[in-house]
Parts: C-alpha cells; sequence; structure tokens
C-alpha cells in the first residue's frame, strides 16, 4: 500500500476538522435569531396579559399618570390586532384567488413567451421595495378616495402578497407529477375539470403553506401601511376609515416616549404570530408530503 | 373478416422535426382481442399506443401524422375528450387520484366528465366496476379510504376499475405491470384474459413471457417501425424477420 499510517492520520485529521469547522459556522446562523427571541421574549413577557391584547392602545397622557404613579401602562394592542386582521383578510381573499389562478397558468404554459414575461414581472414585483409600494398605493388609492384608510392599507398588502403566492403555486403545481393530469385527462376529462378536481386538491397542501408563509411575511410590513392605513388609537372595523395594525403600533410606540414600554409587548405578540403561522405551514407541508 | 375496431394507417409521430419516434405504422387491431407491443426500450411502442387517446396533444411540440381509425373514424380530426370516453387508458406506474376515497377514484371519470348520477347508481357502478377487476371483496369495507392506501397491485386493479367504468370500447395498458411484483402480476393478467370478452386492449409490454401469455396478436417493434404484426403464438414460434427472431430470442433487447 502507497497510503502509509501517517498519511492516513493526516487526511482524517483535516476531514475532522473540516467538519468542526462547518457545525461551528451552522452554530453561529442560529445566534442572532435566538438573541432577537430571547431580547423580546425577556422584555416583552412582562407587559403580556389578557388586557394588552384585548384594550385598545392608551393615551399618551394616561400612559404618563400611570408611570407616574409607578403602575404598568394600562391598555394594549387589541387596535392594531383587528386592524391587521381585517386588512390581512381582506389582501389574502382578493390575493389567493388571483395568485392561485395566475400561479396555475404560469405552471401549465411554461414555455409560453407571455407566462415567461408574467413570472419575470412577478419576481420583480417580489423584490421591489416595500416602501415604493407604499407610496404607490397612496397615489392610486388614498389620493382618489380622499383619505387613509383600512382598504388602501389592504391593497397595498395585496400587491406584497401576490407574486409570494403566485410563485409558490407555481412551484407546486410544477412538481405535481405529469401522470395525475394525464391519468385525469385519460379519462375524459376538459383541463378545467382535471385542475379542479384532481389536479388543484392534490396540490391544496402546498398552495396553502405558500398562503400562509404569504401572510406571514406581510403580518410585519410597516412601510407601506404608513402611506395607507395610517393608524388609529381605537378598535376600529369600518374600512374606509385609518385604522390600526401591529407593526404601525409599534413605530407609534417607538416615538411617544410616554408609551415606549410598550414596544416589547406589540412585538412579541407580532413574533409569535409569525411563527405560529410559520410553524403551522412547516407542520402542514410535511404532513401533505407523506 | 369483421371489421377491425382500430387502423393504423401510414402512423407517424416526432417528438422534434428530425427524428421519427413513430414511423409509417400501418396495421388493424381485431375487436375483443388482446394485441401486445413489444420492442426494445425507445422503440416508440409506448409512443404508438398514446397516440390512439390522444395524450400527444397535450404536448404541442409533438406532430402525430397518419390516419387511426377507431370504428372507421378517424380519431385524428376528433375532439380529445370524446376520444379518450371511448379509448380508456392505465399507465405503467399506477394512478389513483391521492385525494380522492377508494369509491370516488372509481367515479372519478364521471365526476370529470361532469357526469351526475343517482345514488343507486354510483353504487352499481362502483361494485360492478371492482367486481370486474376482482377487487370487490378486498375492499368492500374500506371505500372510503383513500385510494393511494391500497397495495400497488390492488391500485393497478382499481385504476383498471376506473378505465372500466366508463365502458370504453378499447383499454390502452402501457406496461401496466413493470411496477408490480409476480404475484400482483398474475393476478393482472388473469383479469386482462376475462376483460377480452367486453373491451379491446392494446398492451405495451416489455416482457415477452406476458405477451405470450395473454395476446392473441403482437406487434414487434424496432427503431419506430413496425417491423412484425401477427398471431402472437405464430410470431413466438417462427418469426418471419430476423430482428424479431433476435429479440424473441434474447439476442437483442
Amino acid at each position: 500500500m502507497l497510503v502509509n499510517g501517517m498519511k492516513m492520520k493526516s487526511r482524517l485529521l483535516r476531514d475532522r476538522m473540516c467538519f468542526i469547522l462547518v457545525c461551528t459556522f451552522a452554530a453561529l446562523t442560529a445566534v442572532p435569531l435566538l438573541a432577537i427571541l430571547g431580547e423580546v421574549f425577556v422584555r416583552g413577557c412582562t407587559q403580556f396579559s389578557w388586557d394588552f391584547i384585548t384594550e385598545p392602545t392608551p393615551t399618551a397622557l394616561k400612559a404618563m399618570m400611570a408611570m407616574r404613579a409607578g403602575d404598568a401602562i394600562p391598555g394594549g394592542i387589541a387596535n392594531g390586532i383587528v386592524g391587521s386582521l381585517i386588512m390581512l383578510g381582506m389582501a389574502a381573499a382578493v390575493a389567493v384567488p388571483v395568485g392561485v389562478l395566475c400561479g396555475v397558468y404560469l405552471a401549465e404554459n411554461s414555455k409560453k413567451r407571455f407566462a415567461v414575461v408574467v413570472s419575470y414581472l412577478s419576481d420583480l414585483l417580489q423584490g421591489t421595495p416595500s416602501v415604493i409600494i407604499g407610496m404607490i398605493t397612496y397615489v392610486w388609492v388614498v389620493v382618489p378616495m380622499k383619505g387613509y384608510s383600512a382598504i388602501a392599507g389592504s391593497v397595498a398588502l395585496f400587491i406584497m402578497m401576490l407574486p409570494l403566492i403566485i410563485r409558490s403555486t407555481e412551484e407546486t403545481m410544477k412538481i405535481l407529477p405529469a401522470s395525475l393530469k394525464e391519468a385525469g385527462l385519460a379519462l375524459g376529462g376538459n383541463n378545467a375539470r382535471v385542475m379542479l378536481k384532481v389536479q388543484l386538491p392534490a396540490a391544496f397542501g402546498g398552495i396553502f403553506t405558500g398562503v400562509l408563509l404569504a401572510v406571514s411575511r406581510v403580518v410585519g410590513e410597516t412601510a407601506p401601511l404608513i402611506f395607507t392605513a395610517l393608524g388609529c388609537s381605537m378598535v376600529r372595523w369600518e374600512i374606509d376609515k385609518p385604522i390600526a395594525a401591529v407593526p404601525l403600533l409599534i413605530w407609534e410606540f417607538f416615538n411617544d416616549p410616554n408609551l415606549q414600554e410598550l414596544i416589547w409587548g406589540a412585538s412579541l405578540f407580532l413574533l409569535l404570530f409569525v411563527l405560529c403561522l410559520n410553524i403551522t405551514a412547516k407542520y402542514l407541508a410535511k404532513k401533505w408530503n407523506k | 373478416m369483421e371489421k377491425p375496431i382500430i387502423e393504423f394507417k401510414d402512423v407517424c409521430v416526432s417528438y422534434t422535426r428530425n427524428t421519427m419516434a413513430v414511423k409509417n405504422v400501418s396495421a388493424a387491431v381485431e375487436r375483443n382481442s388482446i394485441t401486445a407491443i413489444m420492442g426494445p426500450s425507445g422503440c416508440g411502442k409506448s409512443t404508438l399506443l398514446r397516440a390512439v387517446n390522444l395524450m400527444h396533444s397535450l404536448y404541442p411540440n409533438i406532430k402525430v401524422d397518419g390516419e387511426i381509425l377507431l370504428n372507421g373514424q378517424n380519431i385524428l380530426a376528433m375532439e380529445p375528450i370524446e376520444v379518450r370516453r371511448k379509448v380508456g387508458m392505465v399507465f405503467q406506474r399506477p394512478t389513483p387520484f391521492p385525494t380522492m376515497s377508494i369509491y370516488e377514484n372509481v367515479l372519478a371519470g364521471f365526476s370529470l366528465n361532469g357526469i351526475g348520477l343517482p345514488r343507486s347508481e354510483k353504487e352499481e357502478i362502483v361494485e360492478h366496476s371492482l367486481r370486474s377487476v376482482a377487487l370487490w371483496d378486498e375492499v368492500k369495507d374500506v371505500l372510503n379510504k383513500k385510494g393511494t392506501f391500497l397495495s400497488g397491485g390492488q391500485q393497478q386493479r382499481l385504476c383498471i376499475a376506473r378505465a372500466l367504468a366508463l365502458k370504453p370500447d378499447v383499454l390502452l395498458l402501457d406496461e401496466p405491470t413493470s411496477a408490480l411484483d409476480p404475484i400482483a402480476t398474475k393476478h393482472i393478467e388473469e383479469l386482462l384474459l376475462q376483460l377480452k370478452n367486453d373491451v379491446t386492449m392494446l398492451i405495451v409490454t416489455h416482457n415477452m413471457g406476458q405477451a405470450m401469455r395473454i395476446s392473441q396478436r403482437s406487434m414487434f417493434m424496432y427503431l419506430g417501425e413496425l417491423v412484425e404484426y401477427g398471431d402472437t403464438a405464430q410470431m413466438f414460434a417462427a418469426a418471419t424477420d430476423e430482428r424479431t427472431k433476435a429479440y424473441l430470442t434474447g439476442k437483442m433487447g
């Protein structure tokens, strides 16, 4: 044998060192995430209570009085939670059908020039800075409607969700086996029926996961909402009036010295919401892929 | 002689402009028989089979020329959904629809064609179709379970039942047993022999034993050409073409 003992030993040693190096870097990537989670959790959990999610934001005066008296700041972020849910709901109600249909079209006609162009534009839209989307929505919706509103906010969120849903639908449809579609068509079904009864149900898990991830991506968007929803200190259900959102509240709390304490509770809520959506999405994806 | 159910007339199929996967195939298929299509990989046997239910029309780059007559009508000029209701197909891998129950899978042909049936008729069709593929006794208590819950052989029989439920004139089988174990294969072969009286079958197989066991007529294809077509027993006993002889004796595969 040409490879003697010494040489073998040094090769094994080098292999071992590479392995340790890779593991170290992998561990390092977890540090920022864990640090953020830890910080937000430690600071936020002291404020977290039932009242915090069922009471609207206190006025600066109330908060100041409570702090003077040495009490906890009363009130919470209910207005933001309601506003965020209303706007997410409206945005998703439009973005899901439009995005899924578009994704289906792109997956089925991937070679057509029109589909290539649409797919490329959708990618560009996904990369568009959210502050620009907010400003454009301001020009398109807020100005003609003569006022900030939940509608304008949900239009901005809709634009942000759309490319995410299109892409996840397209990817899911593309990995379905071709045999599924062929088997459906071989039974005499037309394209629409095979899509509706065979392909879409089979892809449901993947599409639903994509929708959840899209929602969790835009729930924390702040910039587009500053231009469109503006914010509101009451719990409000009208969709044609300015409305609050959790990320907007964080920004407002930051700008008001009397309310700064509440930042952490609101951040914790947002973080937990996103975390729950992500875990649900992962769980569903796994369950569906079995 | 009775009028053939399928007639191929100078059928050519090309995937790209310069390569023909099937070259000038002309042949007539007898009613209520099993016709095997044999040949080495890439000889065009699956391509020829898939032309019969217009599967190629899904892919715009594939071109089919010539005429394929079904009961005297050229299917290449017909609407795909019309043709496919008369010509069923079973694929190499079982393809039960994963989100449908066994019951719904058998009836999938009807729901995909937008045909509504009363409950009693549905139940009759499900039972009859599953009995005709000898699956009824095995699944009658689990009809609401997903089709994917069955074994590979059972799934394939379910797919045959699903195709038969529509009462097609012709059943195309594209290597239906190549993903199955020998026992499941034996079940399917017995089943096909029983079904022969009701439906004409065209089966692509790379298994010469299978062709000999179940088919009455055989085609041997090589490099896109139909080299030899005739009585199965006769072809295995004394093939006329050298290439057929070489393939059947295992000198070429």
